[in-house]
């Protein structure tokens, strides 16, 4: 399977596809409160006006399948941004250092949680702070000590 | 015995939607269900469903399953009977239940059998060892019952449900072995696939299980290769050491009542075995039996939601129950399946429903 992404980053936070396959799908378009994503019938896949996206992440909590991430590359001048869909539990903290995972689950580096957006729908979305060339490599997250959370 | 309007058999995604939509437009409605809880599969779906809003996409399965069953036990016009088998449809339109106990007779103007469907199992030696399952009843146990199903689990089928309860395993805690294929490819839709993949959980394709062993539980289970004709590969074998084997390989329609009506049946590989002939509205051979969901061909839920909702407002206008909208939405429930299958993912079922469909209406 090819998880290329197809998105080319705005200047900001932008929202980055995965969903590359062609099922009955279309939440995500709903979702946008921008207007920012088309998906023209709904077995298209989605298609992104990276100039009205704000990588606000709204559309990662609708998505079905888990295939919306949010990625800002200029976060800070050695750290990319990039928010991961998350439904396990404990959740992760603020400023908790974890295993930066990629597309195989392989660990590729280390991530520190800038933020924990928990979502009434239970698709929380969890920031991470990651070195700028692992920011289209890093897509989950593995805890490290799970004694200490809630 | 009970004269009613409309009787539907089976509280799942159809037949919640088929029951509302009817009693919406007027209809009297009996809902009967045989086990002790409305909502059928959906209750043990955690993950968000795919399709449109219309369809209820991006909400979760036991979030849809609250809602439907909130508001068909709001609606004074469906009455509902729970852990009620029914038995058998008559030539003369009787049915026969078994509700509170009693053998019951109910004389409905028409029916819908939503009964859903069953799980495929498969032949390998020592597959009745404790510790195997079939999907359902590991999702039953995990999310209905709050029980874990084994520790380190291995699951058999790549297509959506065995993707998905490998996802809902690791939520839970199990550790997820891997997900054996025989096909070359993932069925299941690839974003589903990518969540296990980026938990690291392997997805054996071409491979099959060729044994379990244990004594006097599950402890293990010998996979193998396939080669391009699905036949064993020498020397492919692989143990894997795991406590619990859960199997997805496939559903059948659960088509007793419709075969014991006299419904026109035919096997159609494409939609899970033997389904009824039926005509754009659901509508059997028999005239005053209609079909929706898993038992008129194995779908998803969407496509089994939409269905419901078709069959009973179609069904509450032939009672005379015609509301102000009627042609237009259910021109729109038309439109809804027709998007739901009209892509790549939905080619195995346009094929299926080409040999199935009696005629088109509308």
């Amino acid at each position: 399977m090819e998880h290329q992404a197809h998105a080319k980053l705005g200047a900001g936070p932008t929202a980055v596809f995965e969903c590359l396959q062609r099922i009955p799908c279309n939440p995500c378009a709903d979702a946008c409160p921008r207007g920012a994503i088309t998906v023209k019938e709904i077995n298209d896949c989605p298609t992104l006006d990276v100039d009205r996206c704000n990588g606000c992440g709204i559309c990662m909590t609708h998505c079905p399948g888990l295939s919306i991430f949010v990625v800002d590359l200029q976060y800070s001048p050695e750290a990319a941004l990039v928010k991961i869909p998350y439904e396990f539990s404990p959740l992760p903290v603020q400023d908790e250092q974890v295993d930066a995972l990629n597309r195989q689950g392989d660990y590729v580096g280390d991530a520190r949680v800038i933020r924990v957006q928990k979502s009434s729908n239970k698709t929380h979305i969890i920031w991470l702070a990651v070195p700028k060339e692992l920011a289209m490599e890093v897509r989950n997250l593995r805890l490290r000590k799970e004694p200490f959370h809630d | 015995m009970m004269e009613i309007e409309l009787l539907v058999i089976g509280a799942g995604p159809a037949g919640l939607m088929a029951a509302l939509h009817a009693a919406e437009a007027g209809a009297g409605v009996l809902l009967i269900e045989r086990s002790d809880r409305l909502g059928g599969q959906l209750i043990k779906q955690t993950h968000k469903f795919f399709g449109s809003k219309a369809e209820y996409a991006g909400e979760r399965g036991i979030d849809i399953a609250a809602k439907l069953i909130d508001a068909c036990e709001k609606t004074k016009t469906i009455t509902i009977w729970k852990n009620t088998p029914v038995l058998g449809i008559y030539p003369d339109g009787v049915v026969t239940a078994l509700h509170q106990e009693k053998f019951c007779t109910i004389k409905p103007a028409k029916v819908i059998v939503a009964t859903g469907a069953a799980e495929k199992t498969m032949a390998f030696p020592n597959n009745d060892l404790p510790g195997i399952y079939g999907a359902g009843a590991v999702q039953t146990l995990m999310n209905v019952h709050g029980v874990l199903p084994a520790k380190r689990i291995l699951m058999v089928g790549a297509g959506n449900i065995g993707v998905i309860v490998a996802y809902q395993l690791l939520q839970a805690g199990v550790e997820v072995a891997g997900v054996v294929e025989a096909s070359p490819q993932v069925g299941g839709y690839h974003v589903h696939a990518a969540k296990l993949q980026r938990h690291g959980v392997p997805i054996y394709t071409s491979h099959s299980v060729k044994a379990a062993h244990g004594d006097p539980f599950l402890e293990g289970v010998t996979i193998c290769k396939l080669d391009k004709d699905w036949q064993p590969i020498a020397g492919s074998d692989q143990y894997i050491e795991v406590d619990g084997l859960c199997l997805a390989v496939g559903l059948s329609p659960l088509t007793e009542l419709l075969w014991q009506a006299g419904c026109d049946m035919k096997y159609v590989a494409e939609l899970g075995g033997y389904v009824p002939v039926r005509n754009g509205n659901l509508q059997t051979t028999e005239e005053h039996i209609f079909v929706a969901g898993d038992v008129s061909g194995v779908e998803e839920a969407s496509a089994a939601m939409v269905e419901g909702k078709l069959a009973g407002m179609y069904i509450a206008a032939l009672l005379g129950y015609q509301t102000a909208n009627y042609e237009p939405e259910l021109q729109l429930a038309r439109e809804q399946l027709a998007a739901l299958r009209s892509g790549p993912a939905g080619e195995k079922i346009r094929n299926g429903l080409s040999k199935v469909l009696c005629r088109e209406v509308g």
